[in-house]
């Protein structure tokens, strides 16, 4: 019975570069940007997702610059659906679905459903809705959310998403305001994984490391009931670099440990990749000033911007509870009692 | 169920239907039932809401099958059941006044994409200042976005207009969602005695659900709602045109079968006349003001008026050539208006300059008065009435100053 949450064995891990699909289920017909690393993660989605998938797409870029009418790249079946409402298509496309087979009003089989959302529709707007559906833990659906750090279609617009300090057209530098955006980016995947216990995989990853991803994606599939995947995706139109960079800006982003790739699954965290080198010791963590520098919309930050940044991220990786996942820690006092050897993130817990 | 899709219909269904005491709410959670909706969508804010706990009570109680989703806000409610529709899902939802516009981006886009969700507003004033009271101006909000619309008069009705709503909207040539307006409080809320019609009758008034090429199924790998632009969106925007003119026609149709299998539905699918045949003086409104006019009228008939009332079913499509055909026919009518549109033309509200607009090119047009009475949940008492027909009265007579014809009911000073 497809009524079931558990998948059907159907997609296995990929082993490698050579084991990957040769079926291209998003195709040419898109008009997105030179080097738009969002593009490749949907490529990659839905190859690792096969044919047998239906695709909700909310807008953001992935909607307006890749389903113009006549020339759609998606060889699945697809459909729109509005900036915040990506966990509400899920939800109810599956449920649909479920309802169906269970009547036997359609064929009784596995279909998986995708929802996609930008950093916008999903970190901001359509948070609410993504956090209901992970809680429905009957339907089949995987949310991801690609995150090109701001409303990369309608302007380049911070987000909540994007990094601390970067430009946008909502952030300038100016004269009297070097940094308009002081806020520090929402710990979207920690938050999902932390507050959705029933939720069978949560992940991060990026379009970088392709066999990753598209293992993410499967198994966030095959284990079924609603599950989530986001994506740090390197933009070269809102980031401000040349369109050859987005791999290597991918790959720097992981090696400065500004965004940890790790999976939950079932409530057990699993680092993945270059990440896991870096927490076992076998890979040095790059400053991220390589990482910074190579980017048009850091090229206003001075000496002191530079160092927070680097402190912010040191902070994730030495005084985080999971680093990189868990962004508090157990007051000194307790740490006995709970098992947790780690000293507290503020002077004032210790006291306390 | 599919026992009850074999049966066929040789009697009349009705000799076998029964009686029950339900609420507004009520009869459309047995709707629900009959309809084999298969997804619904819940959240709660009052007076629709009932609804929802009635439907919820069958589904505990093991008397239908749906999939029952409470969602975390209206506007993930209209989502899901919106998406739910696309692969092929009848669908129910509903909401309330701001609830009603916290969903409005995807009660938008529903009509847009030509899904047939059918969904029920129970009307309540939108906030602010806080009021659970009944106001048309929460479902009189989809008037111009491709949603059909209608108001019923009592539990009986709102049945009955949701079993032909799913056929309606359902229906190829229309394809649009549907928003049935319930008077807060005095319908969704008040018990009346609701014939409950059988499985086997409602399977042969209502088709299955098919939405044909349309349909979102890796069989049929379809993108739906890509972006258009200017290249196509004006060519998509007439076929909703089109399919919102087509609905008189279905309407008329289902109207017609629901009446031979059913019995019930009145004369006309689209306004229901009441001691209008000698009337000189009629009003018009929508919904349970019926009521207490039809009290009224009675009373002034025995004080020797000649009054009426139109009751307007259809508010979209607006059914403009019946709305004539009966307006025409007297000296004066009194729009009695359960909303507002500030600034609009004369002041009046939403249904008086419809009225005012459909009969504008007739060429014998009747006085046309506006009352804006009874908002946020008040009722219309028999002083109101009686203002309302004295004024439309004296406009009948010739007494109509310019730039007063739009009057409030009963305002304290």
């Amino acid at each position: 019975m497809a009524v079931e949450t558990h998948g059907t064995g159907t997609l296995p891990q990929i082993k490698g570069v050579k084991d990957v699909p040769y079926d291209e289920l998003f195709v040419s017909g898109h008009r997105t940007c030179q080097g738009c690393e969002s593009a490749l993660v949907m490529r990659h989605m839905i190859k690792a997702a096969g044919p047998r998938t239906i695709v909700l797409g909310s807008t953001g870029c992935m909607y307006v610059a890749n389903t113009t009418y006549y020339t759609t790249p998606w060889v699945v079946p697809w459909m729109h659906t509005q900036l915040g409402a990506s966990g509400s298509a899920a939800l109810g496309t599956a449920a649909g679905l479920k309802v169906l087979m269970r009547k036997g009003k359609i064929k009784d089989e596995k279909i998986n459903v995708i929802a996609f959302c930008g950093d916008g529709g999903g970190a901001d707007m359509g948070l609410g809705a993504i956090s209901a559906t992970l809680t429905h833990k009957d339907y089949n659906s995987l949310i991801l959310l690609y995150d090109n750090e701001s409303y990369a279609n309608t302007d380049i617009q911070l987000s909540s998403q994007t990094p601390y300090g970067a430009v946008t057209t909502f952030s300038p530098s100016g004269t009297d305001k070097r940094l308009m955006h002081t806020r520090w980016k929402k710990n979207m995947p920690g938050m999902m994984a932390a507050g959705h216990p029933e939720s069978r995989y949560i992940a991060a990853g990026c379009a970088a490391y392709a066999v990753d991803l598209m293992n993410k994606i499967r198994k966030a599939l095959e284990l079924g009931g609603p599950t989530f995947v986001h994506t740090l995706d390197p933009c070269p139109k809102g980031w401000d670099y040349h369109p050859q960079y987005s791999q290597e800006l991918g790959h720097l982003a992981v090696e400065t440990g500004i965004w940890p790739l790790y999976e939950v699954v079932d409530g057990v965290c699993n680092l993945t990749g270059p990440t896991r080198q870096i927490a076992e010791g076998r890979k040095k963590r790059k400053p991220v000033y390589e990482y910074l520098k190579r980017q048009g919309r850091f090229a206003h930050f001075v000496d002191e911007d530079v160092e927070h940044f680097q402190a912010q991220v040191d902070k994730m990786w030495t005084e985080w509870l999971i680093p990189g996942v868990i962004p508090f820690t157990v007051a000194a006092k307790d740490q006995a009692i709970l098992k947790v050897e780690k000293k507290p993130l503020h002077e004032a817990q210790k006291s306390a | 169920m599919a026992v009850a899709t074999e049966v066929k219909v040789k009697e009349r269904p009705s000799d076998v239907e029964t009686e029950q005491l339900a609420t507004g709410c009520e009869a459309i959670a047995e709707a629900i039932r009959l309809a084999d909706v298969d997804v619904m969508a819940a959240y709660p804010i009052r007076p629709y809401d009932g609804v929802m706990q009635a439907a919820a009570k069958l589904i505990a109680n093991g008397k239908m099958d749906v999939e029952y989703i409470v969602a975390d806000g209206e506007h993930s409610q209209f989502e899901i059941v919106k998406h739910a529709c696309a692969v092929g899902s009848r669908v129910f939802v509903g909401s309330s006044g701001v609830g009603w516009f916290y969903a409005f981006e995807a009660i938008a886009v529903t009509a847009g994409l030509r899904l047939p969700v059918v969904a029920i507003c129970g009307n309540r004033a939108l906030d602010d200042p806080g009021a659970f009271g009944c106001e048309h101006n929460d479902a009189l909000a989809v008037r111009d976005l491709g949603w059909l619309l209608c108001w019923a008069e009592t539990a009986q009705e709102s049945m009955d207009f949701a079993l032909t709503g799913w056929r309606v909207a359902e229906d190829k040539r229309v394809s649009l969602p549907l928003a049935i307006g319930l008077d807060g409080a005095f319908l969704t809320h008040s018990q009346q005695i609701v014939k409950i019609p059988t499985q086997a009758a409602v399977d042969a008034f209502l088709p299955k659900f098919d939405l044909g090429d349309r349909l979102l199924h890796p069989d049929n790998p379809i993108t739906i709602a890509p972006q258009v632009d200017q290249d196509w969106l004006m060519e998509i925007r007439m076929q909703n045109d089109q399919a919102m003119r087509n609905a008189l026609t279905v309407i008329t149709e289902a109207h017609a079968e629901f009446k031979r299998l059913f019995g019930r539905g009145g004369e006309n699918p689209f306004l229901d006349e009441y001691m209008t045949d000698d009337a000189e003086i009629v009003f018009i409104g929508q919904g349970t003001l019926s009521l207490p006019m039809k009290v009224a009228i009675r009373r002034l008939r025995k004080e020797g008026h000649k009054v009426g009332l139109v009751r307007l079913k259809w508010f979209r499509p607006f059914p403009t050539a019946d709305v004539v055909r009966s307006l025409s026919r007297f000296k004066a009518v009194g729009v009695i208006d359960r909303d507002y549109s500030f600034g609009s033309p004369y002041y009046g509200g939403v249904l008086y300059n419809e009225i005012r607009s459909a009969l504008y090119s007739v060429p014998k047009r009747p006085t046309i008065v506006g009352f804006i009475a009874a908002l946020g949940g008040r009722e219309i008492e028999q002083p109101m009435a009686n203002e309302i027909f004295q004024k439309t009265m004296a406009a009948a007579s010739g007494d109509l100053a310019t730039g007063d014809i739009c009057h409030w009911i009963g305002v304290r000073k």
